[in-house]
């Protein structure tokens, strides 16, 4: 069996650093900076409470952010929302809040509500579909979704529109043929389609030595003619830089870019999974050490950015404003029966 | 009128719905320079260039999931599968996605799209050129299916397969692709899916039956017509919608079901139809409702297998005699 502790991998030691970019580096202002971390807080507290909910009994299922707060945030902000394509998987959560998707709207998800933007209640939760976001509807198939995204930047071309495409997913995704299908055709066709791996080291319980025998998933790039890129996924700063560059490649007709973002999933897979089957905790409890959302808080401090009261205030006001919405969500009404048969076809 | 074959009116349909509708552009392989390997998309490349008429890659998958992707985009695929027997790899996107589009985002998102194919056997095509598919998605919610027997239906019903705001798959005989001959209006003629039509009235027997095989029932219509037996004959046309109407009131008047197809027994369309007439009309049933079709086995090559799995005229024949005498 492969040993993949002995696998090179330079990301684990950039990792351990502190953080380095500052956000005029990457042509962010204060204002940015500090809304990308408000952001990444909204996430990890939604987060949190979904988790609560689904261990009181109250959820069914929870596909669980943690650790992943950075790179869903940042990359998503580096788009035109309402122009760009954006299609995610079911767990990017982050992603759409960072779109305009609202702490509520996730919550009616959640729980399977009839007012649940996404879905009505038909879609497990995170299956984020919003049409002014243009936030397609994605389904629980792993990479299945990677095509739409090609089809969508394919429309973009042919129309003479200015929009992108952007396409999320796990490194487990990366196995699939839809995987390699969609990006032989988007670099055939020079599409303006980016491509963001969330590399979160696990296809559920198989590491990613047992995935790929590349060292990396950028490199995989290479064969597809376009460029692959490897960013700190937990270094919302770089994130941005990198999908600043891959997002203007593609809007300037420079084709596709596969960014691969490092990261590491802090929770189970899912509500239903349990990681100490197969992850050791030293490993969880190193990664939790450099999760992102402390770790550039830390940074936003050296930098002057950010104080111990703004902290304060922003953790209780996003609190406040979780749970309050988690609360409404929870009063909302069920789908009704009689909306079982809607939807099948345009006229029903 | 103009006579054309089978695939002269699906051509002469595509080329209508690329001029009437800029969204409209045709994606699959071989379907550039080479026309497609049926030569259906001969010529559009030509006429409407390499944005409306666009080469893949050997990537079924890709192929319908890019579909889908350009449709909630804005734009109107036509995609070419080049053979039935290669959906399969495209049966996820199909099924988990296409299907499923509208309404697990509660209507937010359609998948105007159209999937045509070439099915079907008796052209010694052996297992994996010969596959009829269509029982395999006639279970599946959230698509129509379609299959045209003449060709002024195959060019009206793909029209509005086009214009339809759902997924259509569009199954074509390759059987009947030159054979098939038939009066096509000069006019375009867009015409509505959901409807079968009576191709013979009769007051004896009922053969409901589509695609190529409805020729072949129509063979055996003739055959009885000349012993005096009146054998009406039902073409479906389209499989979803199911027009059960049209099949129950011929029932009521000739208390006698018989369905022909091409696919395969098991669990195919003629069950459907046989289960649907034995609830909503038993009592004005004379015979039990029969099923002819190939048995429970792959297509193979050899001529004289072939032959075995393949029932034809005679086969209908010899089963709508048997349930006329029940």
């Amino acid at each position: 069996m492969a040993d993949h502790s002995a696998r090179p991998d330079d990301v684990t030691e950039a990792l351990s650093a502190e953080l380095l970019l500052s956000p005029a580096q990457v042509g962010l202002s204060g204002d940015d900076a500090r809304e990308l971390y408000r952001l990444m807080v909204l996430t990890r507290l939604v987060d949190e409470r979904m988790w609560t909910l689904n261990r009181q009994g109250k959820a069914p299922f929870v596909t669980p952010v943690r650790g992943h707060e950075a790179l869903q945030v940042a990359s998503a902000r580096a788009l035109v929302v309402g122009l760009d394509w954006v299609v995610t998987y079911y767990r990017d959560w982050g992603v759409g809040l960072a779109l305009g998707v609202t702490a509520y709207d996730c919550f009616l998800s959640l729980l399977g509500k009839r007012d649940d933007p996404f879905s009505g209640g038909r879609q497990l939760p995170g299956h984020l579909s919003v049409s002014r976001l243009r936030l397609l509807s994605p389904s629980s198939a792993v990479a299945t979704q990677i095509p739409h995204a090609v089809g969508l930047a394919l429309a973009a071309q042919l129309r003479g529109e200015q929009a992108i495409a952007v396409c999320y997913f796990g490194d487990g995704a990366t196995s699939e043929g839809d995987f390699h299908e969609s990006l032989n055709f988007a670099g055939i066709y020079r599409l303006p389609v980016v491509f963001v791996c969330e590399n979160n080291r696990y296809a559920i319980s198989v590491p990613l030595d047992r995935q790929m025998p590349t060292a990396t998933v950028a490199e995989r790039a290479a064969a597809y003619g376009f460029p692959g890129v490897r960013v700190d996924g937990n270094d919302p700063l770089a994130v941005y830089q990198a999908m600043r560059e891959a997002v203007e490649r593609a809007r300037g007709g420079g084709g596709p870019t596969l960014l691969e973002t490092l990261t590491y999933r802090l929770l189970p897979h899912s509500s239903d999974d349990d990681d100490r089957t197969y992850r050791d905790p030293a490993e969880v409890a190193s990664w939790e050490a450099r999760e992102p959302v402390g770790r550039y808080r830390r940074r936003l401090e050296a930098l002057g950015l950010w104080t111990e009261a703004d902290e304060v205030a922003l953790w209780s006001s996003l609190r406040q404003q979780v749970a309050d919405a988690a609360a409404a969500a929870e009063q909302a009404p069920d789908p009704p029966a009689a909306d079982l048969l809607t939807h099948l076809y345009a006229e029903s | 009128m103009a006579i054309l074959t089978l695939l002269e009116a699906i051509r002469l349909g595509l080329r209508e719905a690329l001029a009437a509708d800029e969204r409209v552009f045709v994606f699959g392989e071989d379907v550039g320079a080479r026309g497609g390997v049926f030569r259906v998309t001969e010529g559009l490349l030509g006429e409407f260039g390499p944005r409306r008429v666009i080469d893949a890659p050997i990537a079924e998958s890709a192929i319908v999931g890019i579909a889908l992707g350009a449709a909630a985009g804005g734009l109107r695929p036509v995609v070419e599968i080049q053979f039935a027997d290669y959906v399969h790899p495209a049966g996820d996107q199909i099924i988990n996605e296409v299907a499923k589009l509208r309404y697990r985002s509660h209507g937010t998102w359609g998948c105007p799209m159209v999937i045509r194919m070439p099915f079907g056997a008796g052209v010694h095509g052996g297992p994996y050129h010969s596959q009829s598919v269509e029982a395999q998605y006639f279970h599946v919610p959230g698509l129509k299916l379609v299959v045209p027997s003449t060709p002024r239906d195959a060019r009206g019903l793909l029209r509005a397969s086009i214009e339809d705001p759902d997924p259509v798959l569009f199954f074509e005989h390759k059987r009947a692709y030159r054979r098939i001959r038939g009066e096509v209006p000069e006019e375009p003629e867009v015409l509505p899916l959901g409807r079968a039509a009576v191709r013979r009235a009769g007051d004896r027997v009922t053969i409901v039956s589509y695609g190529a095989a409805v020729e072949e029932a129509l063979r055996v219509a003739e055959t009885l017509a000349a012993e005096e037996v009146g054998a009406e004959v039902i073409d479906l046309r389209t499989l979803v919608p199911l027009d059960l109407e049209t099949v129950l009131a011929s029932v009521r008047k000739t208390n006698r079901l018989v369905v022909y197809h091409e696919d395969t027994r098991r669990g195919g369309v003629g069950a459907e139809v046989a289960a649907a007439v034995a609830e909503a009309a038993f009592g004005d049933l004379d015979a039990p409702p029969c099923r002819v079709a190939p048995p429970d086995c792959h297509v193979p090559f050899a001529a004289t297998l072939e032959a075995a799995y393949l029932p034809l005229a005679p086969e209908l024949l010899a089963a709508v005699r048997q349930t006329i005498a029940y």
